[in-house]
């Protein structure tokens, strides 16, 4: 893999950009690997990364039905934070944001991250409590997080209405190093990183079955042939359901949309992240000037990718009492993504009732933020059987009434 | 827009009359069965791509609770009916066999 640099842009300046090489290969796949992980979204991706970095496995396949990040890795808004409230969470979220930090050098790749400050309105009382308990608790777990005043929210956010119509603001959970990275990019960049090590990402390649014998994992059939393999990660998100039952077992989540659109762009007016839970919507600017707006999920279960419309209608009418100027703006595109919802609004990171078969799911409507943390934690449970990261994201949590509640930190979707 | 008819009152509304309440026909285990059933009973969903049974209440009308035979993909509604029942009623599964052959749900119960 020839690096990126300023000298490589100079060089190749001079062939005309005739000389750049393929970011990664397309190989065909291979009889056999010792790894296989379904779901070239970002956690599979980077739990391939770290599977070959940290633990020198490098016989690794990504297999990914469409396209590489395609998933609600390419769909999301792209929101970067760490501000939960329980210690298994604030643990695996900063242990994500901090690698987040020097990700682009890492993978010599660049992710665009921008820690602009995230900022969670409190616009009820009991609001206010429960951020304030997310501040102290995060001040014990070494979270640097705060809650600031309304008239600091408004120096941050000039184009705020802070006595909405319904709800006025009153106080906010600010994080100064969250932010947003670009979506595409980190796929890209582990993709291009773990093809680098020697992996193959394969993609147009799906999953049809998985095969056992005697109740361990065997290899997986797909639209390409069966391939073998020592050990199954399974990575696919709202598709988590489904890739089980092929295992022939159940799982605590349930599948729905969740969508997110985007403005014309306009000229920069909002240089942080808001997000605002109980009126349900949230918005950022992207480079590019447009407004990226999200806000709540179906109401039933689907796999649709579309979303429905009354959900665009609360988040539009959420933002305009938030942001009174959005209402002039035109919306250009709209999309959504299959995100897989547990009951206690966490993540699993698990061993499976088949033996070498791990899942890492549940991220919901807000993995994108722990894709560097997942992956490293993911990988090290795959490669050793254990990672202190994922410890208590087990599946068996619910079985023991260990829930990680988050139903808080993650009310609103994001 | 998802629309469905509320077999309780007769209405026909769009989505926003009504409230999901996730899946349908929970086989309830509660004091003295195994700790299998009752976490499968609590947590574990059939989640399905295609067919599913699911509850509905008619929030903003009648207030009653009815089932839906819904598919996840194509969002098409094969049907509504009582809630006060162990299974779909035949002529729901014959309607959902008829555009989905082979379809599958856990032991009715
Ligand atoms: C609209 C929207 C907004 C969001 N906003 C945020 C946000 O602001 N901040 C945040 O932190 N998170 C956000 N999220 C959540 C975040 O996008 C996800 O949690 C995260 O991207 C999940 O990554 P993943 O790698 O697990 O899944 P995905 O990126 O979905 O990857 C899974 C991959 O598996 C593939 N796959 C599925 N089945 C098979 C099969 N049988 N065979 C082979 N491949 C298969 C899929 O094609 C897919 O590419 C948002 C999500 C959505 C939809």
């Amino acid at each position: 893999m020839k690096r990126y640099s300023a000298f490589a842009v100079a060089r190749e300046a001079l062939g005309n950009h005739m000389g750049w090489e393929r970011a990664w290969a397309s190989p065909e796949p291979k009889k056999k690997y010792d790894v296989i992980i379904i779901g070239a979204g970002g956690h599979g991706l980077a739990t391939a990364y770290y599977l070959g970095k940290n633990h020198g496995i490098t016989n690794v396949a990504i297999l990914e039905k469409g396209w590489l990040g395609g998933g609600n890795t390419g769909r999301n808004t792209t929101i970067i934070r760490s501000n939960y409230l329980q210690d298994p969470s604030a643990a695996i979220y900063e242990k994500a944001r901090s690698l987040y930090e020097t990700l682009s050098q890492d993978l010599n790749y660049n992710v665009m991250f921008s820690p602009r400050g995230v900022m969670m309105l409190a616009q009820t009382q009991h609001e206010v409590r429960g951020y304030e308990r997310t501040a102290h608790a995060n001040a014990l777990q070494g979270v640097k997080t705060e809650f600031i005043t309304p008239a600091r929210v408004k120096e941050l956010v000039p184009i705020i209405n802070l006595d909405g119509p319904r709800y006025p603001v009153l106080g906010a959970l600010w994080q100064a190093r969250g932010g947003t990275a670009r979506h595409d990019a980190v796929a890209w960049g582990y993709a291009r990183a773990c093809s680098a090590m020697g992996m193959d990402v394969i993609q147009k390649c799906e999953v049809t079955g998985v095969r056992t014998v005697d109740g361990k994992v065997q290899g997986v059939t797909t639209n390409r042939g069966d391939i073998d393999c020592e050990k199954l990660g399974v990575v696919v998100a709202g598709h988590s359901g489904h890739v089980a039952d092929m295992a022939g077992f159940r799982l605590p989540i349930e599948s729905v949309t969740l969508q997110a659109l985007v403005s014309e762009p306009i000229k920069p007016c909002m240089d942080v992240v808001v997000m605002a839970n109980t009126v349900h919507g949230y918005m950022s600017q992207s480079d590019k000037g447009e407004m990226v707006i999200g806000g709540g999920t179906d109401g039933s279960n689907n796999y649709t990718q579309r979303g429905s419309f009354h959900h665009i209608e609360e988040t539009v009418r959420a933002l305009v009492e938030t942001f009174p100027m959005v209402s002039r703006l035109k919306m250009l595109r709209q999309w959504g993504g299959i995100v897989d919802i547990t009951g206690d609004r966490s993540p699993m990171l698990s061993k499976t009732p088949v033996e070498n078969m791990f899942i890492n799911c549940g991220w919901g409507t807000g993995g994108f933020k722990a894709i560097p943390g997942s992956g490293w934690g993911f990988a090290e449970l795959v490669a050793k059987g254990y990672s202190p990261l994922t410890e208590e994201f087990g599946i068996d949590r619910f079985k023991e009434g260990r829930f990680i509640d988050e139903s808080g930190a993650a009310g609103v979707a994001h | 827009m998802l629309i469905l008819e509320c077999p309780c009152c007769g209405v026909v509304g769009e989505e926003t009359e009504f409230a999901g309440g996730g899946e349908a026909h929970l086989k309830r285990f509660g004091p003295g069965s195994s700790e299998e059933n009752f976490h499968d009973y609590l947590f574990a969903k059939e989640n399905p791509k295609g067919v599913h049974f699911e509850r509905w209440r008619h929030a903003n009308g009648c207030g009653k609770w009815f089932h839906a035979a819904r598919n996840t993909v194509t969002l098409e509604v094969y049907g509504t009916y009582s809630a006060q029942t162990y299974e779909p009623p035949q002529e729901i599964k014959d309607k959902v066999s008829a555009k989905v052959p082979g379809w599958s749900w856990r032991e009715f119960a």
